[in-house]
């Protein structure tokens, strides 16, 4: 069952192509590093990159390792059989004069990414996911007649994802384009940043009346879930103004500009060129054995829809294990895999997550975090056993947490740290008693008020009390004990 | 008959090398030679540069070295020639075409490193037709090499500087490439050794690639034995070239020296109409020669071979007008100084840079690639080519080896077929269909007619090089 997200009686349709690029070591053809976030421009090029004269690609087997992981990520096996082939046009930035591709024997057919929009779960189909290089970046300084070419992202390996057109919302789209991102992650098979244009979405969007479906428009290079989901909301809207209005939809490749949040046209399917495919003869065809394929489904981790189902089992909603899910990939917090060793002891996972939830991640989101996961892991264990005995309330174990994980150390002993910092609770009902006997005596009204029945007022004197004991009474206790002088059941 | 030429000044590699290891010769004194030899036969425009300086250095290394005792390597101090479509140090690499004209090779070929290591000296870089494409050296931007025999005929090609280089006696083996017959119709055409090995076999690493899926390396030499050694050298698995394979555990040296019992299929599709009297009399002669030294001779048929040339001339084109478009003028080679934008740098850079015949191939390649047309001609051509590779499988069920003439004629006049592209192109006939199946093929000289080398082709199932430079061994001592 599609939820068709319907304007005027439209229907919006949205394919999604999506560029990955893969955390390979060295580029897709040459051995030459892949990591050009810092490098200066043209220094990670090498022959082949330059394309020069008798350089010939040689594939690097890792990308086919991490487009292999990626087909289970996407719920499918990887095709025993591919190959790669050229596709030809002239541009600074494609060396060659052709970008090495896979045309009609990629390396995955099939799949599926299991998303939920407005709680309602669906299945989005993968038509296909091919490896490919990238190409150079092309600079155009403006005003100047000149323009700046920079290879060293030239031959990097991309994965390109394409989806059937089976998404029928903006929110579909961005659910898509998440759960896309924590499969890619969970799969470890690339870096999937985003900043860094790691990957980058192309929207197909069309709308129409009928069940046939419109023309349509592909907005490319998106580079965030947010643009992807406004894209396709300004494009439904500006197609379907344009039909309203009786003109035509033109079939066209369109680009967002993120300041104005806008799209805007690019070229025309008049100007599409003819790429001229055919097999690459440097490079054989992919072969890959039962063996191949059966030690990667082997060695795959764990997926976001196993985690889903270990956090579901600790009533966690929707949008918590999302937040988990996201903040694991995120930072360097191992935050599932904490959870993870103590789901034999329920309550101490629930705590944990619950804790990570509100407490933890919040902190990390504002840069508060220094101390390192295998430390402040032992300090959130210590903390559930001193709030469990009671000695220590949520809020002082929030401010003790707070205190020791924006440093870089343990303390030896975390309770006795606790205790000098007066964070522990007193429960001695002897010392409480005699500051509840203080409280009554110096605000006689609330006490009359709770002695008549008006229960909410005992909140004033619990707090009173809190003040008078700086903060560590067991409250808990004191409310016990003002009933008890009051006299009250 | 040119009783000249036959005749060499260079004793074997081997012995080359043994003599400049044991200081009995010297490296400078054999580069030395090389020039010299080159100098008194300027007019046969075999070479398009010289590597002087960087060869006269090396040399003068090898010789410091050999002094203080340490060892060179199997070709120390052998001078040779590399086709100008290899990437070299010490000068230019053009591949004959005014598109790479002043280009410096940032990186060596695999091929020429492996020779280097071994101690071997490049002193020169043949002509050839530009890029590869051509069967005479008529199509190098630059000018046409002159046959050894006749100075009115071509050498054939495209290698043709590499194959009248050795006849010339200026080095003892130069480098060719072949992808429809460029090393074995030079060898042919000159008296030549010519092998093209196995496809695969040879690294085409830092080759300027003309058909990449059919683009071989391999030696020019004035016997089987020099041949093999620098095969052995220069074959293998290189990591800069993903479709090489490993060379035979035997390797290509101490090869086997009879050939008892061995089948040689004669393949009547290369004996048919087309081919002169004085070549067909003297593979005939050749063949019966091979008999009486022990092999079985069987005729056979290959149905598609007819076809080959058709299927070669449309894959060839395919792949060579994908190789050729990384020359855009962009960052190597001819820039043209016409001004405009991106579009207009790229049109004028390689309207100017091209020749006629790269030209002709680009446009025929992006033709057969077309959409629309790619099925009715590249896809068709690659069916072709698949059913031919099966026929060959099949035939060498039967036979251990292929035999036929290189070429249906020998050297024809310089000028005689440049109006003629397709006449160009028949010269090829004979020689594509290994080209296409991979397979190992050997030019080997086999007398002449009218005054004109004649060369027998001999053809193994692909990996069984081994066994062809055995059989082509044992033929060139039978003749």
């Amino acid at each position: 069952m599609h939820i068709l997200k319907k304007e005027n009686n439209y229907t919006i349709t949205v394919g999604i192509e999506c560029h990955i690029q893969l955390k390979t070591k060295t580029k897709l053809f040459a051995a030459v590093s892949n990591d050009a976030r810092n490098a200066e421009p043209n220094t990670l090029i090498s022959h082949i990159c330059l394309g020069m004269p008798g350089a010939l690609p040689v594939l690097n087997e890792e990308a086919i390792h991490l487009a292999a992981k990626a087909a289970f990520a996407l719920g499918t096996v990887p095709q025993k059989n591919s190959k790669f082939d050229r596709k030809h046009y002239f541009y600074p930035d494609l060396p060659k004069g052709y970008q090495i591709t896979q045309f009609d024997q990629p390396i995955i057919l099939g799949g599926h990414v299991k998303i939920a929009s407005n709680g309602v779960a669906k299945n989005i189909n993968i038509t296909r996911a091919h490896l490919e290089e990238d190409a150079g970046k092309s600079t155009h300084p403006a005003g100047q007649d000149y323009s700046l070419v920079d290879l060293n992202r030239a031959g990097t390996p991309l994965l390109e994802i394409v989806s059937e057109p089976e998404i029928h919302s903006s929110a579909e789209a961005k659910a898509y384009a998440k759960e896309l991102y924590l499969l890619m992650r969970y799969a470890d098979v690339s870096d999937a940043n985003l900043f860094y244009g790691n990957m980058r979405f192309d929207v197909n969007v069309s709308v129409s009346k009928t069940n046939k479906l419109g023309i349509r428009s592909e907005t490319k290079n998106l580079n965030s879930f947010k643009s992807v989901e406004k894209a396709v909301d300004y494009e439904a809207k500006r197609q379907i103004d344009l039909l309203e209005k009786g003109d035509k939809v033109l079939q066209e490749t369109r680009g967002w500009d993120d300041a104005k949040q806008k799209t805007f046209s690019q070229r025309s399917k008049e100007d599409s060129h003819d790429y001229r495919y055919f097999p690459d003869p440097d490079i054989p065809p992919v072969e890959l054995s039962d063996k191949y394929i059966k030690n990667i489904q082997k060695d795959l981790p764990t997926m976001p829809e196993e985690w889903r189902k270990i956090l579901n089992s600790l009533e966690l909603n929707d949008s918590q294990i999302d937040t988990l899910l996201i903040s694991e990939v995120d930072s360097d917090i191992k935050y599932l895999k904490n959870i993870n060793k103590h789901l034999n002891d329920k309550p101490m996972a629930k705590f944990l997550a619950d804790w990570y939830i509100n407490i933890t991640i919040p902190q990390v989101n504002d840069n508060n975090f220094v101390l390192e996961n295998s430390l402040h892991h032992s300090l959130e264990l210590e903390i559930y056993r001193l709030i469990k005995s009671n000695k220590l309330s949520s809020t002082n174990a929030k401010a003790l947490y707070t205190e020791i994980t924006r440093g870089t150390k343990l303390p030896a002993s975390i309770e006795d740290y606790a205790r000098t910092k007066g964070y522990i609770q007193v429960s001695d009902e002897k010392v409480i008693s005699e500051i509840v006997k203080n409280v009554l005596a110096q605000n006689p009204k609330a006490a009359t008020d709770v002695a008549g029945g008006e229960i909410k007022a005992i909140g004033y004197l619990v707090g009173q009390i809190m003040a008078q004991s700086k903060g560590q009474a067991d409250p808990a206790l004191a409310q016990k004990l003002i009933k008890k002088q009051l006299h009250i059941e | 008959m040119s009783s000249v030429l036959s005749k060499s000044q260079w004793p074997s590699i081997a012995s080359i090398s043994t003599d400049v290891q044991n200081g009995k010769s010297k490296a400078l004194d054999l580069v030395e030679l090389a020039y010299k030899t080159l100098e008194n036969s300027n007019e046969f425009n075999s070479v398009i540069s010289t590597t002087k300086k960087r060869a006269i250095g090396i040399a003068k290394d090898i010789d410091s070295r050999v002094k203080k005792g340490q060892k060179i390597g199997k070709l120390a101090g052998v001078p040779f020639i590399a086709k100008d479509n290899f990437l070299t140090f010490g000068g230019e690499t053009t591949a004959a075409s005014n598109i790479l004209k002043g280009f410096n090779a940032p990186y060596q070929a695999t091929a020429i490193e492996r020779l280097e290591a071994e101690g071997a000296i490049c002193v020169a870089k043949a002509n050839l037709d530009a890029f590869g494409h051509g069967a005479s050296t008529e199509n190098s931007d630059f000018y046409t090499t002159k046959n050894p025999h006749d100075q009115k005929r071509v050498p054939g090609g495209s290698s043709g500087g590499s194959a009248a280089a050795v006849i010339l006696d200026i080095v003892p083996f130069a480098l060719g490439t072949d992808t429809g017959g460029s090393i074995r119709l030079p060898a042919s055409f000159c008296g030549a050794v010519g092998y093209k090995p196995t496809y695969g076999l040879v690294s085409r690493s830092g080759v300027i690639a003309m058909a990449s899926s059919t683009d071989t390396i391999g030696p020019l030499t004035r016997n089987i034995a020099d041949a093999a050694l620098i095969l052995d050298i220069i074959s293998g698995k290189d990591e800069l070239d993903g479709t090489t394979i490993e060379k035979d555990k035997l390797g290509y040296t101490n090869l086997p020296t009879h050939i008892k019992g061995k089948k040689i299929g004669i393949v009547a599709e290369f004996m048919g109409k087309g081919v002169d009297p004085g070549v067909r009399s003297r593979i005939e002669d050749t063949l019966k020669e091979l008999k009486n030294a022990g092999a079985e001779l069987v005729e056979v048929s290959i149905p598609s071979i007819s076809l080959a040339l058709a299927c070669y001339y449309i894959i060839c084109p395919a792949e060579v007008s994908s190789n050729l478009s990384r020359y855009d003028g962009q960052r190597y080679g001819h820039t043209s100084n016409m001004s405009g934008n991106i579009e207009d740098s790229y049109n004028w850079s390689r309207s100017e840079g091209f020749g006629s015949e790269a030209k002709r191939r680009i446009l025929i390649g992006t033709y057969v690639l077309s959409s629309g047309y790619y099925d009715a001609y590249y896809k068709k051509a690659q069916t072709l080519r698949t059913k031919l590779i099966k026929e060959f499988n099949e035939i060498f069920n039967k036979v251990d080896f292929l035999a036929g003439p290189v070429s249906p004629v020998t050297a024809f006049k310089i000028g005689q077929n440049i109006k003629d592209p397709l006449q160009m192109w028949l010269v090829d006939i004979l020689t594509v269909a290994p080209s296409l199946t991979g397979s190992p093929a050997v030019s080997v000289p086999a007398g002449y007619s009218d005054g004109m080398p004649v060369g027998i082709q001999l053809i193994a199932p692909t990996g069984k090089d081994r066994d062809l430079l055995a059989l082509a061994s044992v033929t060139e001592k039978v003749i």
